[in-house]
């Protein structure tokens, strides 16, 4: 192919020209002269200066926006004070300001400042400046924004705010009259993952009568492919989202069973108020939250943190109580424990209705844990959850620390395996068990302290948990870590995908229905102790 | 050559036993609906309808503890799913209840109210048959026996025990609490049903209909006691009682303790389904709360106030918690639940034989013999699990049963 020399050096200087130019030039008086004429071409004329940029272009929309800019004698002109300059390069001209007549400033001429906003703000320095002022433009495109896509395109060095822009000139492009410019529109708009850009191609694909809405047969192919790149992008997007709700449940659930596994394998006993010890976490943080607000302000969004010891403290505390006043005295009859700690769970639900009130309380996310990361329209991973997976996987390393590597972990390990001979060679099985039950009420607060950042705290926050959180201990083997991990997790992610299938209600009936035929094949749970102790 | 089955049954009650039912049944067959039916309002003997329906409650709630007792006193099994099988008995009932309704309803429509809210345009198919009398007699006893009998199956055959059961039978419930919630499963959703009209053409609300219905409970009730008692002292329930005290010991002489349990599991089930369908006209609602994991428990908790091991015992309790449930939350309804918990732990901690077992102690302390008779009533190998442990009795008495299958 030949192209004459020529024209490719006056294509280039044309380009270049273009790229330059705004940034240096004043603006000239023609311009402007749409300004002067009827409304739609004012409106264009705004636009356009948002296209061109530069420092003058600003200087005009400021006074557009501040209702200084209007009209005298078919010249653009902004009214400074008493004084009057010309519009174009602010040099002053010997006018009345009441001679001139002021542009009103409708919703129409307000949308078409904000696209001129938009454009010029492509060109800030700030990276989220760019972003939203590339969003904002590709919501509404028309032909006239091409150039500027273009323009941004080649200066863009990000590669989101680029995805934007492409994007956004590929859906301008799909209505050209060019069907080649059509086909390469219709290609890019494949790397999206938005429902509307797959609505915007379907639409191609249709029929008026027997006339395709879209004539060339290539460009209907390509539209079609790229449907079907941004439904399985859409379907990806959407797997990975459940999957991580299905996370961040499980978490919630291993923080929940952690504890109730640790009191379960010492004690034999279901602490049936284990529930309530996640309330009593709740409602720790929700004081600690109330204490920064009065005196700490500045640090509000730190009371989480701080929240960490409350909630541990507060939660062990009320299950040392526990431990010493009833379960202690009920050793060796476990179904009578069963209803004690319900009998104690009633009582702290409506000691914390009197409390605090029958209501749930208040608790704000900290600014860090707002907001979340965006995978696709729609498909959110949101901070809080992320942050509460990150928080489990510590709480469950500091558990696995202190059984695996210190001497109360040893002793909490024996107990579990074999009371009785454990006592024999001088394990102080009593403060053993006070300690274990501390640890594993406490780890229920560090729950509560987690299920307050994403779900209401009230005083029957807890109760819907200990059924679930037993189950994870039944399935994962008493006295064992490793499958209360894989249990919490498991349990998530089925519960969560079996939603997106059947709904809550027929997917916990499901869930449970899995366990009670689990718990056929495999009485002890995933992980089963080996051993004579494992027949008890 | 074996007594007779009816002789069987009379020698297992006590003559005390006898004439206690005797008592009970003059009041609850004639004093009260007389009372009620028969006297005017202004006679100061006369009972108020609130009084016989709360009253007609109360022995459909001795009823369920009787069956509780059955299967956690005598077989050593805490279900914390006896709600369940008792809003299983109440809806099948229910169901018969609404359809007699008729046109009555709001929407004068041949279906239920909420069915022509939903836009349904006829019964589902498990409606079929709710009409007839017979059949819903049939189903109130069939539906949560089937249920408890395919349930108990799955748990017993893996030996699923203790705690386990207990928690499990708990999700069970909660499930179809959850389950019932929902509208498209076709039982009223969150509301349930209510608004009863008639029952076999008789209106609901009159007199003698009340009167009838709390006779019957009455009657269900001494049938309960009466059945309970023949079962645990005949063969079959000392069994149950040595798988109770030493499952794996009974297992090993060539008994198999799935057979005893579930039978008993079922029994109790239908029981409470008995109760349950007799529950609901009295009180005239039925709705998925009843399913509700706290209302199952409570179930335990008037068994553990009464006394386990004592079918005496479930009565008394049930009628003591149910009695101050109504006092509390008359008077001060906010401290009912502190009550309720407090007992809980009360009654576990400090009276682990209940009411009755306090009673026993009080006589036996005066006598200041070491071995006190026991109570007329009572059956002297009714004990709690916990006191049972490591029994050497039970050995003892296992010779007398060998002779039956396993």
């Amino acid at each position: 192919m030949r192209l004459p020399l020529p024209r490719l050096l006056c294509a280039c200087a044309l380009v270049l020209a273009f790229l330059v130019a705004p940034a240096r030039a004043a603006l000239d008086e023609a311009s402007l002269a749409g300004l002067a004429g009827d409304f739609q071409s004012r409106l264009d004329t705004i636009e356009a200066l948002g296209v061109a940029g530069g420092e003058d272009a600003r200087r005009v929309l400021d006074a557009l926006e501040a209702g200084a800019l209007g009209v005298a004698g078919g010249r653009a002109v902004i009214v400074q004070g008493e004084s009057v300059v010309a519009a174009a390069n602010g040099e002053a001209l010997a006018l009345a300001a009441s001679a001139v007549e002021t542009l009103t400033v409708n919703n129409r001429v307000r949308r078409a400042l904000g696209t001129a906003r938009a454009a010029l703000a492509l060109a800030s320095a700030d990276r989220g400046e760019r972003l939203a002022a590339a969003r904002t433009l590709a919501d509404n495109a028309g032909q006239s924004l091409l150039p500027l896509f273009e323009r941004a395109l080649a200066n863009e060095a990000d590669d989101e705010i680029r995805g934007v822009l492409a994007r956004a000139a590929a859906r301008v492009n799909l209505s050209s009259a060019d069907p080649a410019q059509r086909l390469k529109a219709a290609r890019a708009l494949g790397e999206s993952s938005d429902p509307a850009v797959k609505a915007l191609l379907a639409a191609l694909l249709e029929k008026q009568g027997d006339v395709w809405v879209e004539p060339n047969g290539e460009v209907r192919a390509a539209a079609d492919m790229a449907i079907h790149a941004i439904d399985r992008r859409i379907a990806t997007a959407e797997t990975v989202g459940t999957l991580f709700s299905g996370l961040s449940l499980g978490s919630i659930l291993l923080l929940a069973a952690l504890g109730l596994a640790i009191t379960y394998g010492v004690m034999g006993v279901i602490n049936m108020a284990h529930g309530e010890l996640l309330m009593v976490g709740a409602y720790a943080t929700f004081l600690v939250q109330g204490l920064f607000r009065s005196y700490l302000p500045a640090y509000v969004d730190w009371y989480v943190a701080a929240a960490i010891p409350a909630a541990f403290l507060a939660a062990a505390l009320v299950g040392v109580a526990m431990e010493r006043l009833v379960l202690r005295h009920l050793y060796g009859r476990p179904l009578e424990s069963l209803l004690a700690t319900w009998g104690l769970s009633l009582v702290l639900i409506q000691g914390a209705r009197v409390v605090f009130g029958p209501q749930n309380v208040e608790l704000a996310n900290p600014a860090w844990m707002s907001g979340g990361i965006e995978l696709a329209a729609g498909v959110v991973l949101p901070w809080n959850r992320i942050v509460i997976v990150g928080f489990a996987v510590f709480v469950l390393l500091l558990i696995w620390l202190m059984m695996q590597k210190t001497r109360l972990g040893m002793f909490v390990r024996a107990v579990t395996q074999n009371r009785a001979m454990a006592g024999c060679v001088g394990v102080p099985t009593a403060r053993v068990d006070t300690l274990a039950f501390a640890i594993g009420s406490g780890v229920a607060g560090l729950g509560g302290l987690a299920l307050s950042q994403i779900a209401n705290v009230g005083p029957a926050m807890g109760s819907g948990y200990i059924v679930d959180a037993f189950m994870v201990v039944v399935l994962g083997g008493v006295g064992q870590l490793a499958g209360a991990v894989w249990a919490a997790l498991g349990l998530g992610i089925v519960a969560k995908f079996l939603e997106g299938w059947a709904g809550a209600v027929i997917a916990k009936i499901l869930v449970l229905v899995f366990i009670i035929v689990f718990i056929q094949k495999r009485p002890q749970g995933i992980f089963a102790l080996k051993g004579r102790f494992a027949d008890s | 050559m074996r007594t007779p089955l009816t002789l069987r049954i009379l020698h297992s009650t006590p003559r005390a036993g006898w004439i206690a039912l005797a008592v009970f049944a003059a009041i609850t067959w004639i004093a009260v609906p007389v009372a009620h039916a028969v006297l005017a309002e202004a006679h100061p003997l006369h009972l108020s309808a609130y009084s016989v329906s709360l009253l007609g409650k109360i022995l459909c709630y001795m009823v369920v503890a009787v069956a509780m007792d059955l299967i956690w006193g005598y077989a050593g099994i805490l279900s914390l799913g006896h709600g369940l099988f008792f809003a299983l008995g109440g809806y099948a009932f229910g169901m018969y209840l609404m359809r007699q309704i008729g046109r009555d309803g709001s929407y004068q429509s041949d279906l239920p109210d909420f069915m022509v809210f939903l836009d349904w345009k006829e019964l589902p198919w498990y409606w079929a048959g709710s009409d007839s009398f017979l059949g819903t007699l049939l189903l109130v006893g069939a539906v949560p026996g089937l249920v408890a009998f395919a349930f108990g199956w799955f748990a017993f055959r893996s030996r699923i025990k203790g705690v386990y059961f207990s928690i499990i039978t708990q999700a069970l419930t909660y499930a179809a609490m959850l389950l019932f919630f929902r509208n498209e499963t076709g039982f009223g959703g969150n509301n349930g049903f209510t608004d009863f009209k008639r029952i076999l053409g008789y209106s609901i609300t009159s007199p003698e209909m009340r009167a009838t219905l709390f006779a019957l409970s009455a009657a269900l009730l001494m049938a309960c006691l009466v059945l309970g008692r023949y079962l645990v002292t005949s063969r079959f329930g000392r069994v149950l009682a040595a798988i109770r005290d030493a499952e794996s010991r009974v297992m090993f002489i060539g008994y198999n303790p799935l057979h005893y349990k579930l039978f008993m599991w079922t029994l109790s089930a239908v029981l409470c389904g008995l109760a349950g369908a007799l529950y609901v006209p009295q009180v005239g609602i039925i709705n998925p709360s009843e399913m509700s994991p706290a209302n199952s428990i409570e179930i335990a908790v008037w068994v553990a106030v009464g006394g386990r091991g004592t079918l005496v015992g479930a009565v008394l309790g049930a009628g003591i918690v149910n009695l101050a449930k109504s006092w509390f939350t008359m008077s001060f309804p906010e401290y009912w639940p502190f009550f309720l918990g407090f007992l809980f732990i009360a009654v576990t901690l400090y009276l682990p034989d209940g009411v009755v077992g306090l009673w026993r102690r009080l006589r036996a302390r005066p006598a200041a013999a070491p071995d006190a008779p026991p109570v007329p009533t009572v059956h002297r190998d009714a004990r709690p699990v916990s006191a049972a442990r490591s029994s050497a009795k039970d050995p003892a008495e296992l010779p007398a049963v060998k002779g039956a299958e396993a």
